[in-house]
């Protein structure tokens, strides 16, 4: 910075007064800044998503229709996601993305607003995944379905014969041994070992546990590793391994055009539905807002850019999504119908057998 | 009393005082936070030792504790043994005027970020990774070996990581160690394997071990390399607190494990700190 030869001298200042008028100025920018941060925070739609919405290619289009800002933060885990709402402040976020079995636990706590079903294409929706067993909640909506897909077998059909993937009996017979990775999550797992064993998704209970455990040792004995959605999806990619129990188009759909021989079934036994919901806070200071991006999300358009998100693919939950027909055909949209038909629910414990499911899936990750 | 023994009794507590508020903020608030967590019931509130007992009463929880304690103990063995001649090499054979760059290149993999690194030994351990092939290349093995997503696995991990944790701690140590004692043994007639064994070994000790409690903290409680690296087909204590959280949310449970788990971490620094005194090194 060059000093103006003209200026006069500057008197010496006590460095105390100097400290102390820096400080005011300081103070003065930061009231400035956290001004124009609320100022921004009011025009601002705060959303706690799960990955897939954290893509630019979708929040884009509605941030410049709209002349707003989309704040994202991503969670895992319906726990995880609450417990933020708890540690927040009433107010502070407007949207979530929740599995649609969970949306009850959250109108339990008070945190949903119901959501106005005229302004929503429901018609529109495949009417198996509408859950309204989960999505209503005392005759009101709380939530909506967006996006839904099978916890089924991803495999690879250059390594592995497909028509024993018709069957989960393959999970657990030799021919595959030490080929097999299980996806890391209790519930759609625990889902297909209750399909192995006849059982149906949504009449589970405590006393099914034993001869569900049995099962999932048997998969367990077969299987090289037990990984989340990254490292299960990694190990299918490179070949690792050749199938993945939970796997589904959300694995095998995005890496089509990298690795086209990965696939999956929808084997004779069915296939675990799972679906995520867009649901409103109540405590919302943008309402309005809330609502557009909602209605956004399960727009034809959102509805595409959702399903092909750069995180993971999966089934727009809306029929008339503005897919291409090559992304149709990577998401077997035709094959929708069938799919459906022979899907099983999501399982949806109450807590205790909540806990009792999870429990077993520890004793599972712990048998050697 | 003068105003200025006053002000001269105030000053310690002056300077002390930012380093109290910081650890009553981010240690001691969150730690009784946690603790009155762990004996809340979930969703129904109120107190309760359920969250305590659960641990004891399932073998699954009991076996994630003893499956941390055997890593942690191996991953600490390995590291010593591994680091010791190490820093032994770097502070006794290389030149000093090498020695700076000796370091840098030693901790160079600290530069990388944690994930990556772990991500980085999934891809070398893997079947098709260069372990295996080099294995099934030379001959010595007909088919790939299952290297990646085991306990192998998340050993070789850790131990990448904590060798140069502890080369560190211990090349300092030795660094400290004056001439003299050695040349004091070699003069009452002790040779270079004695000498190691009576002098500079047992003065070293307090490195070791300071640079092994490091290891055994960071390892038991470290969540990323099993993760990553063990494919969960075992489950270490961190692996079964983050369980509790992800779906279920029961903060409780997850803050009773993980108040188990420090008291392991307070039994083992007890132990240490009495066998070795090492809080007067």
């Amino acid at each position: 910075m060059s000093v103006n030869p003209k200026t006069p001298n500057p008197t010496v200042r006590n460095p105390l007064s100097v400290l102390k008028s820096r400080l005011q100025g300081a103070c003065a920018a930061a009231a400035l800044l956290l001004a124009a941060g609320s100022l921004a925070q009011a025009q601002d739609l705060n959303a706690l998503i799960w990955c897939d919405h954290a893509d630019p290619a979708l929040l884009q289009p509605f941030e410049e229709t709209n002349g707003v800002k989309v704040n994202v933060k991503e969670f895992e885990g319906t726990g995880a996601g609450l417990a933020i709402v708890e540690q927040s402040q009433p107010g502070d976020w407007d949207v979530m993305v929740i599995d649609s079995i969970d949306i009850p636990r959250g109108v339990e706590k008070g945190l949903f607003e119901p959501l106005p079903e005229d302004k929503l294409p429901l018609a529109d929706l495949f009417p198996q995944v509408k859950m309204d067993s989960s999505t209503v909640v005392n005759g009101k909506r709380y939530g909506i379905t967006e996006k839904f897909g099978y916890n089924t077998i991803g495999y690879n059909k250059t390594k592995v014969d497909p028509a024993d993937m018709q069957s989960l009996a393959a999970l657990t017979g030799d021919k595959y041994k030490g080929k097999i990775a299980i996806y890391d999550y209790y519930l759609p797992v625990i889902g297909m070992a209750a399909l192995a064993i006849g059982k149906k998704t949504a009449e589970l209970t405590e006393a099914d546990l034993p001869a569900i455990k049995e099962e999932l040792l048997k998969m367990k004995a077969n299987a090289k590793l037990v990984g989340e959605v990254t490292a299960s999806q990694t190990a299918l990619a490179t070949g690792e391994v050749d199938i993945l129990v939970g796997g589904g188009e959300w694995v095998t759909a995005g890496l089509a055009k990298e690795n086209p021989a990965l696939d999956f079934s929808i084997p004779k036994e069915g296939a675990v539905l799972w679906s995520q919901s867009l649901a409103m806070f109540k405590d919302s200071k943008n309402k309005e807002l809330a609502l557009k991006f909602i209605q956004y999300i399960m727009s034809p358009e959102g509805q595409a850019r959702l399903a092909t998100s750069s995180c993971y693919w999966g089934m727009p939950a809306n029929s008339k999504a503005a897919l291409s027909d090559e992304q149709k055909k990577i998401l077997r949209f035709d094959e929708q119908p069938e799919f459906l038909a022979r899907a099983q629910s999501y399982p949806a414990p109450n807590a205790d057998l909540d806990k009792k499911m999870q429990d077993v899936w520890t004793e599972m990750l712990q048998a050697q | 009393m003068s105003a200025a023994t006053k002000s001269e009794r105030a000053l310690p507590w002056a300077l002390v005082t930012p380093a109290l508020g910081w650890t009553l903020l981010f240690f001691v608030l969150p730690f009784v936070a946690m603790a009155v967590s762990s004996l809340t019931a979930h969703e129904a509130g109120g107190f309760t030792l359920s969250n305590y007992s659960q641990f004891f009463a399932n073998p699954s929880y009991w076996q994630a504790m003893v499956n941390s304690l055997q890593v942690t103990a191996i991953v600490t063995v390995i590291s010593v043994l591994l680091a010791y001649p190490f820093a032994w090499i770097l502070a006794e054979q290389v030149p000093e005027r090498w020695q700076r760059l000796a370091l840098m290149l030693a901790v160079l993999p600290f530069w990388t970020s944690y994930v990556v690194r772990s991500y980085s030994w999934l891809l070398v351990l893997a079947q098709n990774g260069v372990v295996n092939r080099a294995l099934t290349g030379s001959g010595v093995f007909g088919e790939p070996l299952q290297l990646a997503n085991t306990r192998l696995a998340t050993v070789t991990g850790f131990v990448h990581f904590f060798v140069m944790l502890l080369t560190l701690t211990i090349f300092a140590n030795l660094k400290q160690l004056s001439p003299s004692y050695r040349k004091a043994a070699a003069d009452l007639g002790a040779g270079p394997v004695r000498t190691f064994l009576h002098v500079v070994l047992p003065l070293t000790l307090p490195g070791i071990m300071v640079g092994a409690f490091l290891t055994f903290v960071l390892c038991i409680g470290d969540y990323i390399t099993p993760q990553i690296l063990g494919g969960n087909n075992e489950l270490l204590m961190p692996q079964l607190v983050m369980m509790q959280i992800g779906r279920r949310g029961d903060f409780p449970l997850a803050s009773a494990l993980s108040i188990i788990l420090m008291a392991v971490v307070t039994i083992a620094y007890l132990a240490c700190a009495r066998w070795l005194k090492i809080e007067r090194a």
